[in-house]
């Protein structure tokens, strides 16, 4: 495994626990009833999003999902502008038009979270279309579900990334359920990473919980892909933590989270495996831990006392003009 | 004192009725059960809103979950319709209609047409829209007329409980495909649903107020907001009659032209975007076919021409509510030349 060096790795650890602390809060206001809307959370993925965006830069564009919190982080994205767009605020990435489902920074690379099951992959044959023309070298990921690796318009991207060897890669997060849908059921195959093969392109499948193991994968398919390479299907499997929704009442799950929780999440592997071998230091961890709480609590309270959007923005920005 | 049920009741309701009477009647989409391959409960969500729930275990077999794969479930339902099954397919949300429009509008739609009038495709799809459930621009739109402007395709839109009940029962015994549109925020309104199964023919609009002075034309979950206005008008003298034609295709297009020579004005209320909506189709029929009988220009309520915005501040701003409907009841009540 290659050697990650020190700063790589408190970013990631940072990346990492700032998603779940943003989304553990999010669940908490959320049954408040101080937020609005539909909210689907990343809590336990967080693996993923930071695994393969920390090889990321400017370059690069991801699209994202419904459950789009942890890739926007991972891309950048303002936390504090986020929190804001969650509420509805005027002060958010959106200006209060989006919501957590639509939560996006072109000027970071994030081309949206996304309503629409399996909208993202053709968009991600777009960017990595306008990068193989920019020649930087730069790549496009998409990041979708099991129940979206069913969806016509991801096998339709995943043909056309191979037939035009678009440098994207394809990041499938199998969490194991598409709403109630378990993916045992819904996918017919027994991975989705072996449906790399139908289309001509190396399909790989990660531990979700190992941020490392994700980091590798990713680096490998980004790699091959900036260097002319192709796309790659990555199937990173792993756990959501909370309910589809919130809201959720979850009676078709059995206890799987709390076995994922207590034996298998990424910030306990990581921290365990970081200090075990002495890359970093539990005071080093704790100190990010402290800085990102005290991020979040400054988030929510500036979204909760944001201005909502003013009544004049209902019109604005349909058109560039029109 | 009779009955009542939930809008979301009177659909299941429907179903259930029409499933025990005809066993060509099947229904799916997706978590339309819930929990398929998993390790819990069995029907566990009964679709996203509940309104399938329970029909699962009544009906073994006939209650299919799916992949997220709307062209091809969708698909398959139409083409099971042609071979004589009935089956509700369930698009979770009027707005997805994006990844399987060609299988309703250039398949199930034609056939009849495209094959000499030798098909028929009794397919139902039943679809969630609307604003106000602050769920931003991907999850409620009103693109009712989208499809209602496919010729071909029956387009319903049911605006209380025993409407959702006879309009359910009629889309599935009708031989035409048909779109049945469920306004999300009307599931849990109540209303009078008869225990007995009932179809509502489609094409013959309900006169929910009787009034002299202004004709109101609205659809789906605006026919309330109009009502709410009209008792408000009423208040001020003014006597609105109220319209919901219940079908965008076919329109009763009589129902209206009649009220219209009564009492020369016209204000038609559709929470869908302005442009070729419901609202310019009614009052472009009235133009044509009433013009001699109106007494003052005729007035349009509807969401502006923007996507749906996810604040609740704006949102609330978007949805047609009862004051702008009773302010354009009063321009065209006051109207002089
Ligand atoms: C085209 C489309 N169909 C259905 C939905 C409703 N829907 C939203 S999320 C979801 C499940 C997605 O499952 P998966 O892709 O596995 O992502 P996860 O929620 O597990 O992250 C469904 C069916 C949608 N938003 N868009
Ligand atoms: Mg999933």
């Amino acid at each position: 495994m290659p050697e990650i060096d020190e700063i790589t790795l408190l970013d990631a650890y940072r990346m990492m626990r700032t998603i779940r602390a943003f989304e553990e809060r999010v669940h908490e206001e959320f049954a408040t009833g101080e937020i609005p809307g539909f909210v689907h959370l990343y809590a336990g993925e967080e693996a993923s999003a930071t695994g393969v965006c920390t090889h990321l830069d400017a370059r690069d564009t991801i699209a994202s999902t419904h459950r789009g919190h942890g890739h926007c982080i991972a891309k950048g994205v303002d936390v504090k502008a986020m929190m804001a767009e969650i509420y509805g605020r005027g002060t958010g990435s959106c200006r209060g038009k989006g919501g957590s489902m639509h939560i996006a920074d072109l000027t970071k690379g994030m081309l949206g979270a996304n309503g629409i099951v399996g909208g993202g992959p053709p968009l991600i044959c777009g960017t990595a279309l306008a990068a193989k023309h920019e020649g930087a070298g730069g790549v496009g990921v998409a990041f979708f579900g099991d129940g979206a690796s069913n969806q016509g318009t991801t096998l339709e991207a995943l043909n056309l990334a191979s037939v035009w060897h678009l440098p994207a890669v394809f990041v499938a997060e199998n969490n194991g359920y598409a709403e109630a849908t378990s993916s045992s059921w819904s996918v017919a195959c027994d991975n989705i990473a072996d449906r790399a093969a139908a289309f001509g392109m190396p399909g790989v499948i990660v531990d979700g919980f190992d941020f490392f193991a994700v980091h590798e994968a990713a680096g490998e398919a980004i790699s091959r892909a900036r260097q002319g390479g192709g796309p790659t299907l990555i199937e990173v499997k792993l756990t959501r933590y909370f309910g589809h929704f919130e809201g959720d009442q979850q009676t078709y799950r059995a206890g799987e989270v709390t076995h994922a929780r207590e034996n298998l999440d990424c910030l306990l592997r990581f921290r365990a495996r970081v200090t075990e071998r002495d890359l970093l230091t539990d005071k080093q961890l704790d100190a990010v831990d402290i800085e990102v709480d005290a991020l979040i609590d400054a988030a929510v309270a500036e979204a909760e006392s944001a201005p909502r959007p003013d009544p004049g923005d209902l019109a604005t920005d349909v058109y560039v003009t029109y | 004192m009779a009955r009542t049920i939930s809008y979301r009741e009177a659909i299941n309701e429907a179903l259930a009725q029409e499933m025990e009477r005809d066993p060509r009647v099947i229904i799916m989409g997706e978590d339309n059960a819930g929990g398929a391959g998993s390790p819990g409960e069995d029907d566990a969500w009964g679709g996203v809103l509940g309104v399938t729930k329970g029909l699962y275990h009544r009906f073994p077999g006939r209650v299919l979950d799916t992949p997220i794969s709307e062209s091809a479930f969708i698909g398959a339902a139409i083409g099971a319709a042609t071979r004589g099954m009935r089956p509700v397919a369930e698009l979770m949300f009027i707005d997805f209609m994006g990844v399987c429009f060609d299988q309703i509008f250039n398949q199930a739609a034609k056939f009849r047409y495209m094959f000499g009038g030798r098909a028929i495709t009794p397919v139902t799809v039943r679809t969630m829209y609307g604003a106000g459930l602050r769920a931003a621009a991907q999850h409620s739109q009103a693109l009712y007329p989208i499809f209602t402007h496919i010729p071909g395709l029956k387009v319903v839109l049911p605006s209380s409980p025993y409407e959702a009940k006879g309009l359910m029962i009629q889309s599935i015994r009708d031989d035409d495909p048909v779109i049945f549109c469920e306004h999300k925020m009307l599931y849990d309104t109540v209303g009078e649903v008869p225990e007995e199964s009932y179809a509502i023919p489609f094409g013959e609009a309900n006169i929910v107020r009787e009034g002299g002075d202004v004709t109101i034309v609205a659809f789906g979950r605006m026919v309330g907001t109009a009502e709410q206005a009209a008792g408000q008008l009423a208040g001020d003298g003014i006597e609105c009659e109220v319209i919901d034609p219940r079908t965008t295709s076919p329109l009763d297009a009589d129902t209206i032209l009649e009220s219209v020579e009564s009492t020369g004005r016209l204000v038609v209320v559709d929470e869908a975007t302005p442009r070729c909506n419901m609202a310019t189709d009614v009052c472009a029929l009235v133009a044509q076919e009433a013009f001699g009988a109106l007494r003052a220009p005729v007035r349009m309520v509807t969401a502006p021409h923007t996507p749906v915005p996810f604040s609740d501040a704006l949102e609330d701003l978007y949805i047609p509510d009862p004051q702008r409907v009773a302010n354009a009841v009063k321009s065209v009540a006051g109207w002089k030349r």
